[in-house]
């Protein structure tokens, strides 16, 4: 992982059932990933995505991602730069796309208690936790260890490129 | 059914017996047994994608690393997002979605003649026992057809359709089981809705939701893909409908032929299975309509009678299939649509639009006041060609998420087509049973 238990990441708080339209709105959906970023979450908080810094984290109540299998909901805030999003359930097939993209999501059933512009340190040992500046200590759901390599290496597109690579040396020798 | 399945299934059956998601997964792992919570890789044996999260996002990844298609056999692309196109942008990505179907030279291209998730049934492609991915989220649709089927996103496909296989963790499965005749007017849009007030947008939990019982025995096959569609709404990553007579005259009716028929794996959840089940009663459903903004806002129709739509919308894989025009049209026949009211009719293909033109069913709407849009996901996908701001709409479509089918200030209320129907026939939203009594 690139991020240290040691760094510290600003929190910005959402509410639940955040959906793949409010993330990536449709109007803008023929854009590119730029584009569709500058307007996510808009519906909820018109401040998101110009405020958000690299290395924030993104957190909300339950059912984060629902409604579209449109990646480009996940991908918007890869592109923000999120480190990670905290949150006490996701839709199976946002979760599926966040990874895919090389997103962090921390499945954390206390997540809400986390306020708007804490800062929390992020420590992804085995079992997860979040960590705040008062000491606060929650802990999350066991990400698999084949998620976090994808998240590691950055995505699936970078697994595929890796593979294809072995593959293509096992056939030469 | 082949013999080597049937011993299969068998086996597995021994022990604690397997559920429709287990078997459809142990065929697809080539497993003999599958158990809940097991993360396998599978192979594919469709891959469905559209303009949108098709070609334009797939190609520049798939060259990238320098793959090719696994089986262009195995591959339907759907143009139905953003066709017809309405700006350039929308022209440009869909000359790259024909340049790129050239280029690969794939045999399934069905383009601008209807909704991915009902022409993929239409032309054949669904088989029961399958497992199937789609570049959408309706994708579990394919469940109707015994077959497992789920969306996932552009990059997610990249991995199908370089490597032909995903994996899958073996989901445990809800079981719906509705026994009872509906009421007249009452349909499988009104179960759906039902069961996501009940269990919220995300109760399915990632895991299978089946539907059974002699309910959904009777459904036909649009009518019980309107219930595996929705399955999405309720956050389930499948919604399955074992195969059965029904399926195997749909297959037929739409030219599949009787060896292939046979062939195919006509699973069941074993009686000894494990799974949560739930049970309803048919015969005492009203219609449901979902308030905005979430398809899990709903409540019986009585409680909207206040409600005064100004478009009336009928469109989508959801709710725009032959089935539901026909449901439309037999409240509006001979009636003419109250003023104020703005009809629109996006049939979900063009041959389900052909055939109710036969029928005498476009005319019937087109008489009441409807307008009659393309063949295509239209303002359901909110694309484009959306609401108006401050719309109030009653939509037969699937999601009625703020700001999705328009502006903001849109409010979409979600029904059936007959309900939409109803509604659009009286100017405020209406019970359909009254209607038609």
């Amino acid at each position: 992982m690139t991020q240290g238990a040691a760094e510290f990441h600003k929190v910005w708080r959402v509410g639940a059932n955040i959906d793949t339209d409010a993330l990536a709105p449709g109007a803008y959906m023929k854009h590119g990933i730029e584009v569709i970023a500058a307007h996510c979450l808009e519906v909820h908080r018109p401040d998101f995505a110009a405020g958000v810094k690299p290395g924030d984290v993104l957190v909300a109540g339950p059912n984060f991602g629902i409604g579209s299998s449109r990646e480009q909901a996940a991908g918007a805030l890869k592109q923000l730069g999120i480190s990670a999003v905290v949150a006490p359930s996701y839709s199976g097939l946002f979760f599926r796309n966040a990874f895919n993209l090389g997103l962090l999501l921390l499945t954390c059933p206390e997540a809400e208690t986390l306020q708007e512009n804490a800062r929390v340190q992020l420590d992804l040992k085995d079992i997860p936790v979040v960590k705040t500046a008062q000491g606060q200590i929650l802990t999350c759901h066991s990400v698999p260890s084949f998620l976090m390599d994808m998240v590691s290496a950055g995505g699936l597109v970078n697994v595929l490129k890796q593979r294809m690579a072995a593959n293509a040396v096992s056939t030469l020798s | 059914m082949s013999t080597s399945t049937e011993l299969r299934v068998d086996r597995s059956a021994q022990a604690l017996g397997s559920t429709l998601a287990q078997k459809l997964i142990a065929r697809a792992a080539a497993q003999s047994h599958v158990n809940v919570g097991d993360v396998l890789t599978c192979q594919v044996d469709l891959a469905m994608f559209h303009d949108s999260s098709g070609p334009r996002r797939l190609k520049p990844m798939l060259d990238d690393i320098g793959a090719q298609i696994w089986d262009r056999n195995k591959v339907v692309l759907v143009l139905d997002h953003y066709v017809p196109a309405r700006d350039a942008d929308a022209e440009k990505i869909i000359r790259i979605t024909r340049d790129v179907a050239k280029e690969w030279q794939l045999p399934h291209v069905i383009d601008s003649e209807g909704i991915c998730h009902v022409v993929l049934p239409e032309r054949g492609h669904l088989r029961p026992g399958h497992f199937c991915v789609g570049g959408d989220s309706h994708s579990p649709t394919g469940g109707a057809f015994g077959t497992y089927m789920f969306g996932i996103g552009a990059t997610e496909m990249l991995g199908v359709v370089a490597t032909g296989e995903i994996w899958v963790q073996v989901p445990q499965t809800l079981r719906m089981v509705w026994q009872g005749a509906l009421q007249k007017g009452v349909c499988a849009k009104d179960m759906m809705l039902h069961m996501i007030g009940k269990f919220g947008m995300n109760g399915g939990n990632y895991q299978a939701v089946e539907f059974a019982g002699d309910t959904v025995r009777g459904l036909s096959m649009q009518e019980r893909m309107t219930l595996s569609n929705m399955s999405a709404e309720m956050g389930a990553q499948v919604g399955l409908i074992a195969a059965d007579s029904t399926t195997r005259e749909y297959l037929k009716s739409v030219g599949v032929s009787p060896a292939d028929i046979e062939q195919c794996d006509y699973f069941e959840t074993d009686d000894t299975a494990e799974c949560q089940r739930f049970d309803f009663d048919a015969s005492q459903l009203s219609p449901q309509v979902a308030a905005p903004h979430s398809p899990e806002n709903t409540k019986a129709v009585a409680e909207f009678a206040h409600i005064k739509p100004s478009v009336a919308y009928i469109g989508a894989c959801t709710g725009a299939k032959l089935v539901d025009l026909r449901a439309a049209a037999e409240v509006l026949k001979g009636r003419k649509v109250a003023p104020g009211v703005q009809l629109m009719v996006a049939p979900a293909s063009a041959r389900d639009q052909a055939q109710a033109q036969r029928e005498g069913v476009m005319q019937i709407l087109t008489d009441a006041g409807a307008s009659v849009l393309p063949n295509a996901c239209g303002a359901c996908a909110g694309y484009g060609g959306t609401f108006e701001e401050g719309a109030t709409v009653i939509s037969s479509t699937a999601r009625n998420f703020q700001g999705r089918m328009g502006p903001a200030s849109v409010q979409v209320y979600l029904a059936s087509p007959a309900t939409v129907a109803a509604s659009a026939l009286t100017g405020h939203i209406s019970d359909v049973r009254e209607v038609l009594a």
